[in-house]
């Protein structure tokens, strides 16, 4: 506070602008990926640019997907994301309540192998992955799109620390009173541990919807691809000129991550920085 | 007769055995299986016609040309994206570090294309760097500025594919420093006013060192993260013009199915080029940064 009285007011107001310079930089290749999505293959060709299109042309959205099976992309989508969640979750839990509240031998060495394979990259491994479930038979299903993924070091890691706050007190005083230690999870640690497991999963959700590098590399057909990839094939089936198209089609693909972001903006921005900083 | 002691024993094991069992399936074991197929000349219609070729793909590997215009495409890369991504983020972190509502809203927009999808990104920038009706040559013309041929041409399509990969990755980067910032305690500060110190020599004197643990991990995060860039490469160029932007997992990519083998081997040296990056980054600063 003490440097407001410092900045005369010419200063502050500079600094306003020149902040909300930098804010545009950033927000607005979204608001011009809206704008060319309801313009007309006309208008995105005008010189100078239409700014807000004449009439809104919500007929893009219909024919950005017809271009493929949509409903399909969507779909698969929705499936891969909440499925992954979902296991990473069951994983996670017992493994997290292990590494914080049990002694056994071999813990520390166990626990690195954790934290290193979480330094290597899909990028690595995506060949022989990819080998290992053709083998299995499963390469037309969504599960090489689900199941490599149900260890995240990431979530393990987290919520190990989460757990380890939690008093061991209230632990001991419940095994006093007979519980189980399944009771105790459920009906202690998970209780108590729910910011860190909402991160952990909006994390996933960003991660996995938004992914494109993984499907890519593991599906062979059309029906087990996410909307990632349908849209990335808009440029190739709509031509490359037909952007009013192909902004519409990205306009659906950002809209669920937007709408989630707006609602838990504190947690997911927690979550990116708990992924980088720990 | 009772078989409590010997479940109490076994339940730790028990219970992180999916865990364990996830990644040593999908991680420890497809590298081994990485490193034995880098081995051999995979024949993907029928494995067992696969042979041993020794070192055969590597000594390929390291005779190619076209390896060593991707490895450089990809050093040129990462040196671009992690000196503009340090710099660009360090400043608006300590320019946006007073806690304040605009402050908050700057910085949760900067954040937004992060978490947006890759595809989406690279969308915009190709629809905005579009040579003839994107908007970015339509703001350098009018303010009679020459325009630019961005992806399309192969002098400048790795620096438009570096600008979108900092743009997208700074406001994440920036909320990690604002973070370590917010936690430099006053009292230090308040130390340094009493001592008449520059503006300039707080932060190179006390800023820097104090964040430094936090700028270092970021530092190893960007530059194995720069090493992996495909996605934007995939759908902004393709690699093109003229293989100006093929980078290390591209290239692999390319050979991903014809062959295995050899994209295999150049995984393993992607592989091997990344714990190098980590390990010696930790060797290097581990002795400048400090640790609170």
């Amino acid at each position: 506070m003490r440097y407001i009285s410092e900045l005369r007011p010419v200063e502050r107001t500079l600094g306003f602008v020149l902040k909300a310079v930098v804010l545009a930089v950033f927000v607005f290749p979204f608001l011009w990926m809206v704008s060319t999505s309801l313009q007309t293959f006309q208008e995105t060709l005008a010189f100078p640019p239409t700014w807000i299109p004449a009439a809104p042309q919500w007929i893009n959205f219909a024919e950005a997907m017809s271009a493929g099976p949509f409903l399909t992309y969507a779909r698969n989508s929705v499936t891969v994301t909440l499925s992954v969640i979902a296991l990473q979750l069951i994983v996670m839990i017992p493994a997290a309540y292990a590494f914080a509240k049990y002694k056994f031998a071999g813990k520390k060495a166990l626990f690195a192998m954790v934290l290193l394979a979480f330094m290597i990259p899909g990028q690595v491994t995506f060949i022989p992955v990819y080998l290992m479930l053709a083998d299995w038979g499963i390469i037309d299903t969504l599960l090489p799109q689900i199941i490599p993924f149900m260890s995240s070091a990431f979530g393990i890691f987290l919520l190990r620390q989460y757990f380890m706050q939690i008093p061991q007190e209230i632990i001991e005083s419940a095994r006093l009173d007979n519980a189980s230690e399944f009771a105790i999870i459920r009906k202690i640690m998970i209780p108590m541990s729910m910011p860190a497991l909402a991160t952990i999963a909006l994390f996933s959700f960003v991660s996995h919807w938004n992914d494109y590098f993984w499907p890519l590399v593991m599906t062979d057909s059309a029906g087990v691809r996410p909307l990632t990839m349908g849209i990335a094939v808009l440029r190739e089936t709509e031509g490359i000129s037909n952007w009013h198209i192909i902004m519409a089609g990205n306009v659906v693909l950002v809209v669920p991550i937007l709408l989630v972001y707006a609602i838990a903006s504190k947690h997911i921005v927690k979550a990116f920085v708990y992924s980088g900083i720990k | 007769m009772n078989n409590k002691p010997v479940w109490e024993a076994v339940r730790p094991y028990v219970m992180i055995l999916p865990a364990m069992g996830g990644i040593i399936l999908f991680v420890i074991y497809p590298v081994i299986y990485l490193v034995k197929l880098s081995f051999y000349k995979y024949n993907l219609m029928n494995a067992s016609k696969s042979k041993f070729i020794g070192l055969d793909n590597f000594k390929q590997i390291f005779s190619r040309e076209d390896f060593f215009s991707a490895l450089l495409n990809t050093v040129l890369y990462t040196v671009g994206v992690v000196v503009l991504t340090m710099i660009l983020s360090l400043l608006i972190a300590v320019w946006l570090n007073r806690k304040s509502r605009f402050n908050a809203i700057v910085q949760a927009g900067i954040f937004t294309p992060h978490i947006i999808s890759i595809v989406s990104i690279a969308l915009v920038w190709m629809w905005l760097m579009e040579p003839s009706h994107g908007l970015l040559n339509f703001l350098l013309k009018a303010i009679g500025l020459p325009t630019s041929q961005w992806l399309q041409s192969s002098s400048t399509a790795m620096i438009s594919v570096i600008i979108v990969s900092v743009w997208q990755s700074i406001g994440y980067y920036t909320l990690i420093i604002v973070a370590a910032l917010q936690s430099i305690p006053p009292t230090i500060y308040e130390a340094a006013a009493l001592d008449n110190a520059s503006k300039f020599k707080v932060f190179y004197k006390i800023t820097l060192p104090l964040i430094s643990p936090q700028l270092f991990f970021i530092l190893i995060i960007m530059t194995i993260g720069s090493f992996k860039v495909f996605d934007t490469v995939k759908i902004m160029t393709g690699g093109g013009p003229n293989n100006a932007t093929t980078t290390l997992v591209y290239y692999i990519y390319e050979f991903r199915t014809n062959s295995i083998g050899y994209a295999s081997a150049t995984g393993v040296v992607l592989m091997a080029i990344i714990a190098l990056l980590t390990f010696v980054y930790f060797r290097l600063l581990a002795s400048k940064v400090h640790y609170q």
